[in-house]
């Protein structure tokens, strides 16, 4: 009944009208999560869009057919006139998603965003206790905070999905963070293990869990789905260093999603930049559709006829589109390669062999992120 | 919290953060969710476009049995599934619960 109801989006050819965009509207974030998702070489506040621009974009995006934005960072709240962007992209017909660390959050801005149209939130959350979390963070006082913007934005009648990034170091945690999604009267709860790159490969042998740790975290997801259906969602990401067959990263490089980044940069994902080499168009340089057709970055990678073997001649080559470029290119140095979380690839054992070594040896000492190369924890 | 278990006499609509819309760029209806974008079939669309807060999901599942040919029984349980598959995943406001 579902399936037919309701099938997911359709997966057309090399690219299509993209339905999403992840606005990061700025680098800035009093968090210095050390897996944050942001480049290590974070653009500076006085690069950032201004109001009149991303406004002019979110009429473009509409243009284009993207459906949904999600306000991202950084840390969306610092920028002061997220209620105003909200409000315009609501108003060009956009489907508006906040994804907040939410320790900047207040009442009166939770009854403003709601006001503004704002449909749905995302409260990150780093650990299911204060001890945890706030070290993780790297913020005090920040998991109380957050537990307290929670309750506000469930009280002004706006959806809540709660994502917690589980590592070696917090997922011992994972059952009561599962209670806490609960408590807080979040719709869905977001499990996802740490992608490994910018701030998270620079601290990957401080959070690769060991095998043992998944199997284990997979077992809470699995029961928790279970006795909670219909009351938590709960999606799972996991760790892919550990994984048979790759992700299908980003549904395929360039084809339904893209971001931009905090001056105005499209990018097919926020890691791409990792990628030496490509050039990306800015919003500021031309129109949005002609980067969407045209970009020589997003057309690098679309489809499959860039495939080198083993993906070429793979029966999953327009499932998973070969996994991920920007693994591929910090893994196997060629972001054509095959990603190595892939079990056909040649560096596969060496990257799981890898994780289990990091996950057994690593030491558990921090590089938190900050604008400059990062502060090694105390 | 437990799970809402809707009847026939529910009275359910979407929730803000589930909106159905018409694509024109796109030609078919799509059902915007938190994180995530649907396609619906024509008779899910037409289904909760019926779901207005104030109908009862008989009435409802009445209102198609008028319109279409299926066995008795058969158009109720469909549409009585398919809202609640909807609710389970949090797309769903029921009056009853609420």
């Amino acid at each position: 009944m579902e399936d037919r109801a309701l099938p997911d989006t359709e997966t057309p050819t090399a690219y299509s009208i993209p339905m999403a965009v992840l606005a990061e509207l700025t680098h800035r974030c009093p968090l210095q999560c050390p897996y944050c998702s942001n480049p290590v070489e974070m653009e500076q506040a006085s690069r950032e869009l201004s109001t009149a621009e991303w406004q002019r974009v979110m009429g473009e995006l509409a243009a284009l057919g993207v459906l949904q934005i999600h306000f991202s960072g950084g840390e969306p709240l610092v920028r002061k006139d997220l209620v105003d962007l909200v409000a315009h992209a609501d108003g060009v017909g956009l489907y508006t998603n906040l994804i907040t660390s939410a320790v900047m959050l207040t009442e009166a801005r939770v009854a403003a965003l709601a006001e503004a149209g704002l449909a749905h939130v995302q409260i990150s959350v780093q650990g299911a206790t204060a001890a945890v979390a706030d070290r993780v963070g790297g913020f005090r006082d920040g998991h109380a905070k957050k537990v307290q913007a929670a309750e506000w934005v469930r009280a002004a009648g706006l959806a809540l999905t709660l994502n917690a990034v589980m590592h070696r170091q917090n997922l011992h945690q994972l059952p009561e963070i599962v209670d806490m999604a609960v408590a807080m009267g979040a719709q869905r709860l977001e499990v996802a293990h740490v992608q490994y790159y910018g701030w998270a490969l620079k601290n990957r042998a401080a959070l690769m869990p060991s095998v043992a740790q998944l199997d284990e975290a997979t077992r809470v997801v699995e029961q928790a789905q279970a006795r909670l259906s219909g009351v938590l969602a709960i999606d799972y990401v996991i760790p892919d260093y550990y994984a048979v067959r790759p992700k299908t990263c980003m549904g395929g490089w360039g084809r339904q999603f893209f971001n931009i980044s905090p001056s105005g940069k499209v990018l097919p994902c926020h890691a791409a930049e990792t990628i030496t080499g490509l050039r990306f168009d800015s919003v500021r340089e031309a129109p949005l559709a002609e980067i969407w057709h045209r970009s020589e970055a997003l057309n690098r990678y679309r489809g499959t006829a860039w495939m080198k073997e083993p993906c070429r001649s793979c029966a999953h080559a327009e499932e998973d589109f070969g996994g991920c470029r920007c693994q591929a290119f910090a893994l196997a140095g060629d972001a054509a390669a095959t990603d190595p979380a892939c079990a056909l690839s040649p560096l596969h054992a060496q990257v799981f062999a890898l994780a289990d070594t990091e996950a057994a040896t690593g030491g558990d000492r921090f590089l938190y992120r900050n604008f400059s190369g990062g502060v090694p924890e105390a | 919290m437990s799970r809402a278990v809707l009847i026939p006499d529910s009275r359910v609509s979407l929730a803000r953060h589930a909106r159905l819309r018409f694509d024109g760029l796109r030609g078919r209806w799509m059902l915007l969710v938190p994180e995530k974008v649907m396609t619906p079939d024509d008779i899910c669309v037409e289904i909760l476009q019926l779901c207005d807060g104030q109908a009862s999901i008989a009435s409802i599942a009445a209102t198609l049995e008028a319109k279409y040919v299926a066995p008795p029984g058969v158009i109720a349980r469909e549409v009585l599934d398919l809202l609640q598959d909807l609710s389970d995943r949090g797309f769903l406001t029921d009056r009853q619960v609420a």
